[in-house]
């Protein structure tokens, strides 16, 4: 049996996804910006892909739902451009963002370091979220853009969003949010929540890799990263990804009606798999279950390295991921794991376990009767549990 | 950066199949209790080495013939990714029938090469040397148990980068023979911080007592120091000939142009009660340096003093010096 539990990394694309992207690739292939049919006849599916996008959203026609590559160029695209219009053009010079961000923040926010660019990364609490507290005293009068995550993706934990986009209003602070893990999985509403800029990724909620999209509140200026033809209305160039974007707006829209699935079938069955790992000994899970996106665990498995179970999990077909710096290729823990679990090891024992909705009880069953296996073995290997006789002075 | 880096490979495909099989069936992982030891009339040895909090662990133990110092079982327990634990069986596994002597000089290196499936490829991908080198760091804790004595005493060079075993004075040869100036090219010369790259610079996989990129800097500049103070011994001894007049510093010219003018050129001009002095050094943009001499005493006023001298002058430190020196009296 194969069991797929890393779907916070990417997910399977919903087969209903997939036909709906078929004839763009054999049948209809025009270029959607020529005159001819050819390239005409692309456009009833890209009006309702973008339709269903600004649905799932609830974004309003004045705002932009950009169409881009990834959440990845969504997040360069803000911080880059914000860096040119508001700080080397403008008078500005600072940003604020958390510790935990992914990489395409932290890395991004590192690079405009060196070109002067001031930048606070919020520290977070044992929980991996970040204090609003800490917000408020950060802010400068020169303080740009605030970007802050909507959910983690390691520890699916959700962010006070709500509160964060009320400091930043009453601050007039633009405030950028990447959502990557929320969208999909919990209710993301544009029009109750004010947000100037929200990065998106089609292949988190079982859409296509390689498109996604960055909503920008009211049309606002910002300096396109993609210079090109005037595709997307001259925001971002680049020959339109047709059967990206039809992939990503039926993904989204069938995502959006399984919200409430999410919440209850998906988190029951994330629940359960939670329950039974927690009748191990000495595990702990990170963060309460309502505080969580609905399909993910982040769970430490005292002695036991991350690698180590995942190698037992994968031989019996099970994926899943974890933040351990052995399981990486330069050998550096995960930054998130650093920061929320220092004293609890997580740097090395997080396995984390990500649902979707296509996850079966089955699927689970097999999967908590494997890890028991798993913890059974590798802690019969583990010097954490090893006999030492009175003598021995433990250096461990 | 090429090709073959593009696309990221996953690290469990650079495992060798010995690796892998260990990592799923470890023939040496147990405990020997202290019972069990003492009914063959064995010592029971056990030593620990890093830390759960660093990422790996391993307990060691050894059943020893005290009459014969032979390891006559050896068992591991380990917290660590797979490689850990396939290093730490490979490692009990080289361990037993040795002495502890024998034992002691297994090092990371022959438990990486033991668990390779053929000679030439390596059994784990370059970060994972690492774990090998706990293997042998535990060895050394046990061995200094048995022998109650600080593990310390086993290693008797500095060892820098762990995983290739390169030592510092290996290092700071290559740095010094080859004028290497990065650290990549002294990776490219010993492997010192191809594999887990702790050694590289502060920040990494581990803390270490050196780091390359400091290594290098004071390599460096020692080199420096001997160059200059090449130059010093060459100046007291008279000899430039090693180091070209051009390469020196100002200093370093002034101080060979006045030694030219004390050996052939005041004499001649005391012995008709004249002296001169030097009184500015100067490097042109057109390449040459320009000496400033005033004239002393009798030579004050001389006739000859812009014409014949001045050439005598010249011709002296042009021969002794450079040819690119112009002599102007002001």
């Amino acid at each position: 049996m194969r069991v797929y539990l890393d779907n916070n990394a990417t997910t399977m694309v919903d087969p209903k996804v997939f036909a709906k992207m078929e004839p763009y690739f054999v049948e209809m292939y025009g270029n959607p910006n020529s005159l001819h049919e050819f390239g005409s006849e692309s456009h009833p599916a890209l009006r309702r892909a973008m339709d269903q996008l600004y649905a799932g959203l609830n974004a309003s026609d004045k705002d932009d739902i950009v169409i881009t590559s990834c959440a990845t160029e969504s997040n360069n695209w803000v911080l880059k451009s914000i860096y040119n219009d508001y700080i080397l053009n403008g008078e500005k010079d600072h940003i604020i963002t958390s510790e935990v961000e992914h990489p395409a923040i932290i890395s991004t926010c590192k690079f405009l370091e060196t070109l002067g660019v001031k930048v606070t990364y919020l520290p977070v609490n044992e929980k991996g979220v970040i204090e609003v507290e800490s917000l408020k005293k950060s802010i400068t009068e020169k303080t740009a853009l605030v970007t802050i995550m909507w959910a983690n993706n390691e520890t699916g934990m959700i962010f006070p969003i709500e509160e964060i986009s009320n400091i930043c209003k009453e601050n007039n602070i633009l405030f950028h949010s990447d959502a990557v893990q929320a969208v999909g999985k919990i209710p993301v509403d544009l029009q109750k929540i004010d947000i100037d800029f929200l990065s998106f990724s089609a292949h988190k909620f079982h859409g296509p890799k390689g498109v996604g999209g960055l909503y920008i509140k009211n049309s606002q200026p910002l300096t396109p990263l993609f210079h090109g033809g005037e595709h997307m209305g001259g925001r971002r160039s680049g020959t339109l990804n047709v059967a990206g974007i039809v992939g990503m707006g039926e993904a989204l829209d069938i995502a959006v009606q399984n919200l409430d699935f999410e919440k209850n079938s998906v988190r029951k069955l994330r629940d359960k798999l939670e329950d039974e790992v927690l009748k191990l000994d000495d595990v702990f899970v990170v963060g309460t279950r309502d505080e969580r996106t609905p399909n993910t665990i982040l769970v430490s498995v005292k002695g036991i390295e991350g690698e180590a179970m995942l190698w037992d999990l994968n031989k019996n077909g099970i994926a899943a991921s974890t933040g351990s710096a052995c399981a990486s290729e330069d050998l550096e823990s995960n930054p998130v794991m650093e920061a929320i679990g220092a004293e609890a090891d997580l740097a090395h024992t997080a396995l984390r376990l990500s649902l979707s909705r296509f996850t079966t009880q089955e699927e689970i069953d097999y999967t908590v009767s494997i890890l028991n296996d798993a913890v059974k073995r590798l802690r019969a290997i583990s010097s954490t549990y090893s006999y030492a006789p009175d003598w021995h002075d433990s250096k461990l | 950066m090429a090709k073959n880096d593009l696309i990221g490979g996953s690290i469990w495909e650079e495992y060798s199949q010995k690796v892998q099989d260990l990592m799923n069936n470890p023939q040496n992982m147990g405990e020997i209790t202290e019972e069990e030891a003492k009914e063959k009339g064995l010592k029971l040895i056990v030593a620990d080495f890093g830390a759960e909090s660093c990422g790996d662990a391993v307990r060691l133990y050894w059943a020893v013939n005290e009459d014969t110092n032979v390891i006559e079982d050896a068992k591991f327990k380990s917290f660590g990714c797979g490689t850990a634990i396939a290093s730490s069986d490979t490692m009990a596994d080289l361990c037993k029938g040795k002495t502890v002597d024998e034992a002691v000089k297994i090092t990371n290196i022959d438990v990486e090469h033991a668990m390779r499936d053929n000679p030439d490829t390596p059994a784990v991908p370059p970060q994972k040397m690492h774990c090998s080198v706990m293997a042998y760091d535990v060895i050394k804790a046990a061995a200094a148990s048995y022998k109650g004595v600080d593990a310390e005493s086993f290693e008797t060079d500095i060892i820098v980068c762990e995983c290739a075993r390169v030592t510092l004075g290996t290092i700071k040869e290559v740095i010094k023979i080859n004028d290497l100036h990065t650290v990549e090219e002294i990776t490219n010369y010993t492997k010192a911080g191809a594999f887990c790259k702790s050694c590289v610079k502060p920040g990494g996989h581990e803390e270490k007592d050196y780091y390359l990129v400091d290594i290098l800097k004071d390599t460096r500049a020692e080199m420096e120091m001997e160059k200059m103070s090449a130059l010093a011994d060459a100046k007291i001894a008279g000899t430039h000939s090693d180091i070209p007049f051009d390469d020196l510093t100002m200093v370093q010219k002034l101080k060979a142009v006045e030694a030219a003018i004390d050996k052939d050129i005041r004499p001649m001009l005391v012995m008709d009660g004249g002296n001169l002095e030097i009184v500015d050094i100067k490097d042109t943009d057109d390449g040459n340096t320009d000496i400033y001499i005033r004239y002393l005493g009798a030579c004050h006023g001389c006739a000859s003093s812009s014409t014949g001298t001045l050439f005598a002058i010249e011709s002296v430190l042009k021969e002794e010096c450079s040819e690119k020196i112009r002599v102007l009296p002001i």
